[in-house]
């Protein structure tokens, strides 16, 4: 398990050591587990009740396909916690918490108060995705 | 010869190591040396210059000319307008870069 | 056209503030260069040869008279009192200082506009036909569904860093005027014989080293899908495109290595998941966009006669204007190509006046076209003399939209960083060679287009005539390219053999010039010449050994 810096979450961490998704497979009692780039997040799918934390692992920043494993994973009703690790950097923080990240272990630490003003940078959304925010056309049309 | 170059972070302008500082005009550049990567590690962490990088040229009759067309037009200015380029007044500053 | 809401309105502002905050802690140094390079990419500004430049965002290519006068206004007060648009549509421009970057970027959002999305791996400003809701021959107006794109796709979360940039072209016509299927993604609406209308979606074609006409994955996507439709392409991009190669990364070479078939099996399967996700706009959401985008207040009952006795005038009628949906009407194309000019620069003073030209003229709209040219697009028959004249005053009339000169070319080694040869002076070499408008227009359409490296920004593969600069041995060199063409006909054009100097590849233009015009059949273009016959006649011609005089 990677140390998190940030963690939106109110109940407790888990300590188990987070498990290749290949080993995961194999291992019938392990709750967590930690996906790499090129691993099909979808894998987990059938075992999503008993999984507590799912790292997502940025090796780089600009290799994004960890923000669609995690959308998929909440899409599918994944509700553990769900941490990007690795090259996450300050101004990633609101699309990963946007595509249901909601713990952040980061090479470089991020401040709390950093993190706050970074999510606090768009008061509004045009897109519906897993965080919950209303989209902005859901807003026009409320009424 | 190996001249420095880069550019104004500020302004973006493109700029010439002259020894003791930065210059617009690359009949400024001199021999960078065997210090050229000490010095760009210097002048970067100055927070005042991007795009520090060396390059070949010549000391011709004229002044300093880069080896590389590129930087030739990067040290002259567009072919197309010369009344923007470092030599408006001069209509045959384009024989200068190629 | 779309106005703003607040909630429009407070996204650019926000992503203002974020740049302003970003630019201030650069420049006092809290951030270094490599921190600093993808932000200020993420908004446009790149640093090429001489200077930063930026690139502005003009969402499907359209502009009403405020936002025309500000982007001279800026050419003005922050750059050489000069713009550049582009075959994306946008304009750029090419002395930008980084400590002014976020005040233009403010003035722009005062105006309803952005640069955000205009660089990085992330969906790129969407284009569309320049003649929307204008166009005779149009089935449904793309604009509507264009601003429901733009909108989904800015600050789009999961789709931030693809593994390359993403382009994606609507359009609404049968003819297709932006390049719809060399695109990352084309989206045509069309109608099926019920008469409802449908998405069909053109996916992995493009440019750059390895060109490709993209085949169709959806055929009939209902456009209340259309956003879900576009977010199963996008994640199936998203998830494996290759990421090893920067130059295999681009949709097109997954589409191409797992076959369409293989693609859309795993889009349809990704799209069945996303409409169980209820992530698409609701109706009355189009319906509130589409009241944006009702016809201007059009007089009814006009004469479509005009008075051409001016041979001038009647000239630029016949090759710069096209036509209206509206009896009385018609749509002007302000050439940006006047002989020996650089194609697609125009002055802070053009811009102004072109801004008023619309308001006067062309209920406050005007369009940006691929082919980097200005079109007003609806203009009154009746006032179309006088627009023409003070068009031919301010040097904006010539006549020569899909000419010869009517070249795309790219900024080339006069600017950009990555170029191999400067394309501007060979634009400029063959516009003034075939200066002589009679002789253009008995060669009639000729597509021309000039890209100085392989990226192929200025479509050289796209040209009937391409031109590709490349660098040999440090000089100059041209390559030149036949048969390509980006309508209803796509297709890439193949090259004709070794590469030649910047007067060699003007004499070769003329060459193949010379062996359409002996060799056409009657109504024949320059590229339908050279499809029948192939590519053997204009090899001959242009690679013969002059005769050795004396
Ligand atoms: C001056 C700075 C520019 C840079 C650094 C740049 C960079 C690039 C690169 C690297 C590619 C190839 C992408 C690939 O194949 O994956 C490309 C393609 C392209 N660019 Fe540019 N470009 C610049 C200016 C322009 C301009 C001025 C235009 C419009 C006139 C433009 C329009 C295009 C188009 C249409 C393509 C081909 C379509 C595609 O495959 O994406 N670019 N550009
Ligand atoms: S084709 Fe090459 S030279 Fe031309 S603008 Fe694109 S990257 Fe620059």
């Amino acid at each position: 398990m990677v140390e998190q810096n940030l963690r939106f979450r109110s109940d407790e961490p888990v300590g188990d050591p987070a498990v290749t998704v290949d080993a995961f497979a194999d291992q019938s009692n392990a709750t967590a587990v930690r996906i790499e780039p090129g691993d099909d997040a979808r894998a987990l799918l059938p075992h999503l009740d008993r999984l507590a934390l799912v790292e997502v692992n940025f090796p780089t920043y600009g290799d994004g396909r960890g923000y669609s494993a995690a959308r998929i994973l909440r899409e599918h009703g994944y509700a553990g916690e769900l941490r990007a690790v690795g090259d996450v950097l300050i101004d990633q923080l609101s699309h990963m918490r946007r595509c249901g990240f909601d713990s952040f272990a980061p090479d470089q630490p991020i401040s709390a108060e950093a993190a706050d003003k970074a999510l606090a940078t768009w008061p509004e959304v045009y897109q519906k995705t897993v965080d919950g925010r209303p989209a902005i056309w859901a807003k026009r049309h409320s009424a | 010869m190996k001249i420095i170059t880069g550019n104004d972070l500020r302004t973006g302008d493109v700029i010439w190591w002259t020894g003791e500082g930065w210059s617009r005009h690359v009949n400024d550049a001199v021999e960078a040396g065997d210090h050229a990567d000490a010095i760009i590690a210097r002048e970067n962490a100055k927070q005042i210059v991007t795009d520090t990088h060396v390059v070949d040229a010549e000391q011709t009759a004229d002044g300093v000319r880069p080896a590389h067309i590129k930087e030739r037009v990067r040290a002259l200015g567009p072919t197309v307008r010369l009344d923007l380029s470092l030599k408006p007044a001069d209509p045959d500053a384009g024989n200068w870069v190629i | 056209m779309y106005q703003y809401d607040s909630y429009d309105q407070a996204m650019v502002d926000a992503r203002v503030a974020e740049f302003r905050d970003q630019v201030e802690r650069r420049l006092a140094g809290d951030i270094t260069e490599d921190q600093f390079k993808p932000l200020r990419l993420k908004n446009g500004l790149y640093l090429q040869l001489h200077a930063y430049m930026l690139r502005v965002a003009v969402p499907y290519g359209t502009l009403n008279s405020t936002q025309m006068r500000m982007l001279g206004d800026i050419a003005d007060k922050y750059d050489r009192g000069y713009g550049h648009f582009t075959t994306r549509q946008n304009i750029q421009y090419n002395w930008i200082k980084l400590s002014d970057a976020p005040d233009i970027l403010a003035d722009l959002a005062s105006v309803e506009m952005h640069a955000i999305q205009t660089s990085g791996n992330c969906i790129r400003n969407t284009t569309s036909d320049q003649f929307a809701g204008a166009a005779a021959d149009e089935l449904v107006d793309p604009r509507p569904y264009a601003e429901l794109l733009r909108q989904w796709s800015t600050f789009h979360p999961e789709f931030d860093y693809l593994p390359r940039k993403f382009k994606i072209a609507m359009i609404g016509s049968e003819t297709d005027r932006a390049a719809m299927k060399l695109h990352d993604i084309g989206i045509q609406l069309v109608r099926n014989d019920a008469g409802e209308i449908g998405c069909k979606f053109y996916v992995g074609g493009g440019m750059g080293r390895t060109p490709m006409i993209a085949p169709v994955i959806g055929d009939f996507v209902p456009p209340l899908q259309m956003i879900s439709y576009l977010e199963a392409c996008l994640r199936v991009y998203n998830r494996y495109g290759r990421r090893d190669n920067k130059y295999k990364a681009r949709i097109k070479i997954l589409v191409h290595e797992i076959g369409a078939d293989e693609y859309r099996r795993q889009v349809e399967e990704e799209f069945a998941h996303i409409l169980t996700l209820n992530l698409e706009p609701p109706p009355a959401e189009l319906e509130r966009i589409k009241g944006f985008f009702e016809q201007p207040g059009f007089e009814a009952g006009l004469s479509d006669d005009l008075d051409l006795s001016d041979p001038d005038f009647a000239l630029w009628v016949d090759q710069n204007t096209h036509a209206h949906k509206q009896a009385g009407y018609t749509i002007v194309t302000i050439s940006l190509k006047p002989a020996g000019g650089i194609p697609g620069d125009a002055t802070a003073d053009q811009i102004r006046l072109m801004a008023d030209l619309a308001k006067e003229h062309s209920f406050d709209e005007l369009r940006v076209t691929h082919a980097q040219n200005i079109v007003l697009p609806h203009v009154k028959k009746a006032d179309l003399y006088a627009l023409w004249q003070k068009l031919d005053e301010a040097g904006l009339a010539t006549a020569n939209l899909d000419l010869i000169s009517d070249i795309i070319a790219c900024p080339g080694l006069d600017y950009c960083a990555l170029a191999n040869a400067r394309s501007i002076p060979v634009a400029q070499k063959i516009s003034a060679r075939f200066a002589d408008l009679g002789r253009q227009r008995e060669l009639g359409e000729l597509k021309l287009k000039i890209s100085g490296c392989i990226n192929a920004c200025g479509h050289h593969h796209a040209g009937h005539i391409g031109i590709l600069g490349v660098d040999r041995k440090g000089v100059e060199n041209y390559q030149l390219l036949l048969g390509g063409s980006e309508g209803a006909d796509t297709s890439l054009a193949s090259i004709t053999g070794p590469g030649f100097s910047e007067d060699g590849i003007v004499d070769a233009v003329e060459k193949a010039t010379d062996v359409y015009l002996a060799q056409r059949a009657d109504g024949e273009r320059f590229v339908d010449t050279f499809r029948r016959i192939g590519m053997a006649p204009f090899k001959e011609a242009i690679y013969a050994k002059e005769p050795v005089n004396g």
